[in-house]
């Protein structure tokens, strides 16, 4: 999990970071499971299912912005290019 | 986690078979999955290309991730926690891999090449020029 902050401090490209931290979310809903078992309270399961998903929505939109370079929806701009 | 399995499995003698046999399932996967990750970090900081290490970090998210979900979900029996654990099993045994494709075309779209083999980046569909 350390070894990954490496990856995302110096990869060369921007998607090298991108994957660092994706990779970085999965671990860390891993170590927050393993936690709340040493600990013995299964409350922070719920947390652990929270970034389950908000890692995939956030790598998402993230690569959607790097795409396209905005996050709203440029079907229109698209279609005035069009009838132009 | 690991020493806490053992003790358990070796103090508690009045466990009987199942549950000797399910703490030591339980340790076997998760010690299992604990090496699945450890080796995708290290193929993450030492492959030379970013689609080698793209197959290094998708494989820890769903070999490793999964064998250390299903090792836990062996120790807490059938619970309220077993269920939330195979919850966070299935979503990510949904989203990893689907955000590792999305990274792996947004790369290839993106026209970042990779080291070895020969592409033919102008026949790709949606490729900038």
């Amino acid at each position: 999990m350390v070894l990954m902050l490496g990856r995302l401090l110096g990869g060369p490209t921007l998607y090298d970071r991108l994957l660092a931290v994706n990779s970085f979310g999965t671990k860390t809903i891993i170590f927050l499971c393993i936690f709340c078992f040493i600990i013995d309270r299964p409350d922070g399961l719920d947390i652990a299912l929270l970034y389950a998903l908000m890692n995939f929505i956030a790598t998402i939109a993230v690569l959607k912005f790097f795409n396209y370079r905005c996050l709203g929806v440029s079907l229109i701009k698209e279609q005035m290019e069009a009838e132009e | 986690m690991i020493i806490s399995t053992l003790s358990t499995v070796i103090l508690d003698s009045n466990l009987g078979w199942t549950g000797l046999v399910q703490s030591s399932l339980s340790c076997l996967t998760i010690v299992t999955g604990l090496f699945f990750v450890f080796a995708g970090t290290i193929g993450v900081l030492r492959f030379p290309d970013f689609y080698t290490r793209l197959h290094a970090a998708g494989m820890t998210d769903t070999l490793g991730a999964e064998l250390i979900l299903v090792g836990l979900i062996l120790q807490s029996g059938f619970t309220q926690t077993s269920l939330k654990l195979m919850m966070i099993g299935f979503f990510l045994l949904l989203t990893s891999p689907t955000a590792t494709h999305a990274i792996a075309h947004s790369a290839y779209t993106a026209n970042l090449k990779p080291k070895l083999g020969k592409h033919n980046f102008s026949k790709i569909r949606g490729g900038r020029p």
